[in-house]
């Protein structure tokens, strides 16, 4: 049960240089299921465990990054609480109407204090996983390239992360789990507002508004493999890994969809539960935190973002 | 192929100072490197199919900016790249991401970055 109202990260919408080669990546390589397009073109996907209408928007831009950031609330009624209480702290809030994204309900949308749009919705149409909920099979037969099971969460980089921390643990009733510091200074936050050990992350950057990743989940290290092989095989822009991330314990493959913008696939975290303390890496340990083997931070990983 | 060496220098036309045929050379005169780029290949992926270190390597995608260079001369075509990166000033100037940057001739380039660096990068110096 979620220790928030808020359920989860449901959705987030990308923008993509090249429309068809993003939904070839992100349905075939990846391996979402192609839902449905709306009238502006955009591309509604999910993963084939995921229970609504929809998990990833991909629309089309000149350039690449991250539109927003949904989060499912647990009904109506904490919708509207949420939304008072956010406003409440300071933060200016917008009604998008029931319908703008297909199949969704009304969206409270604000900005974090790193720039980028989060919002809250309590509604979106139940479109099941393919296996009914009575005396279901275990796995949907027939899904492409990665076999991704559920969008997971986003890591987003920008300068006011301290402000982030506060407005989703204050306001929204996240959990800190993680966090590198160095001295005092918070250099990267990872928060859950469920059991997972991290629903969304921040490090500390000179630019607002940056994206660093999407991630789906696997649900095995033989698959975290396989998905290297799908990589390979199709000459997909490999980042880094298989390898284990010593933040979050996630085994794990970064790569890029044809845009730039980077992807994880992983699996196998931690259970969060909400009586549990925060780890605390410092910034001497930051190799080992990011990318436990190597025990070294690559520049990339603090400089290639979307 | 019919006779014809593909590996041979070309003696004449547009490409005769490249090595093979069909290959563009694109070189970095502030440094006297060279990276010989396949027809329609982009110099990002040459240089890394060299195994060369000329050009910062990011996402490959046009969206990061990391390989932005200039074109001093030479002919070529690009892919769509991230405006954050390339503005229609940038790119009337010669400027363009080098991942998506497909030579039609031999180039003389000079390499940018992307001018942006995480200040983790100095505050936490990079183990090993
Ligand atoms: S490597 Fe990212 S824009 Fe070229
Ligand atoms: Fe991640």
């Amino acid at each position: 049960m979620a220790q928030s109202a808020v359920i989860r990260p449901g959705h987030v919408c990308l923008r993509v240089l090249d429309l068809e080669a993003a939904v070839r990546h992100y349905r075939d390589r990846v391996g979402l299921l192609e839902i449905e397009r709306d009238s502006e073109g955009r591309v509604y996907l999910k993963g084939w465990d995921e229970q609504d209408w929809f998990s990833v928007v991909l629309r089309e831009a000149d350039h690449p990054g991250m539109d927003f950031l949904g989060f499912k609330v647990l009904g109506t009624d904490a919708l509207a609480r949420l939304e008072s209480d956010l406003n409440a702290w300071g933060c200016v809030t917008e009604r998008m109407p029931a319908g703008e994204l297909r199949h969704c309900g009304e969206r409270v949308r604000f900005q974090l204090p790193t720039g980028h749009v989060v919002e809250l919705y309590a509604q979106k149409d139940f479109m099941g996983n393919g296996l009914g909920r009575v005396n279901p099979d275990p796995w949907l037969e027939g899904v492409k390239g990665m076999q991704a099971q559920r969008f997971d969460h986003c890591l987003l980089y920008g300068r006011d992360i301290d402000g982030n921390i506060a407005l989703l643990r204050d306001v929204l009733k996240f959990d800190l789990t993680e966090k590198v510091v160095d001295g005092e200074l918070v250099v990267a936050a990872f928060l859950s507002c469920s059991n997972k050990a991290h629903d969304i992350a921040f490090v500390r950057h000179a630019e607002d508004g940056k994206f660093h990743h999407a991630s789906f989940l696997l649900g095995t290290w033989e698959e975290v493999l396989r998905a290297a092989d799908i990589i390979a095989m199709h000459d997909i822009s490999l980042d880094l890994g298989p390898t284990r991330h010593g933040i979050t314990r996630g085994r794990t493959i970064y790569f890029f969809d044809p845009s730039g913008n980077r992807n994880e696939v992983f699996c196998g975290d931690y259970t969060w539960y909400p009586d549990h303390e925060p780890i605390i890496w410092t910034a001497d340990q930051i190799g080992r935190a990011i990318f436990y083997h190597d025990r070294r931070l690559n520049e990339n990983f603090l400089n290639v973002v979307t | 192929m019919h006779g014809v060496d593909a590996n041979a220098p070309p003696t004449k036309g547009p490409d005769a100072g490249s090595r093979f045929r069909g290959f563009h050379e694109v070189s970095i005169p502030d440094t006297g490197q060279r990276i010989a780029c396949a027809p329609g290949e982009n110099i990002l992926r040459a240089m890394e199919r060299l195994n060369l270190r000329l050009i910062p390597v990011g996402c490959r995608g046009g969206g990061c900016g990391v390989c932005r260079i200039r074109v001093r001369c030479g002919k070529y075509v690009t892919r769509r790249m991230s405006r954050i990166h390339v503005s229609a000033a940038d790119e009337a100037a010669g400027i363009a991401l080098a991942c998506c940057l497909m030579p039609q001739g031999d180039l003389e380039i000079e390499v940018l970055g992307s001018g942006t660096s995480n200040p983790m990068s100095t505050v936490n110096p990079l183990q090993g």
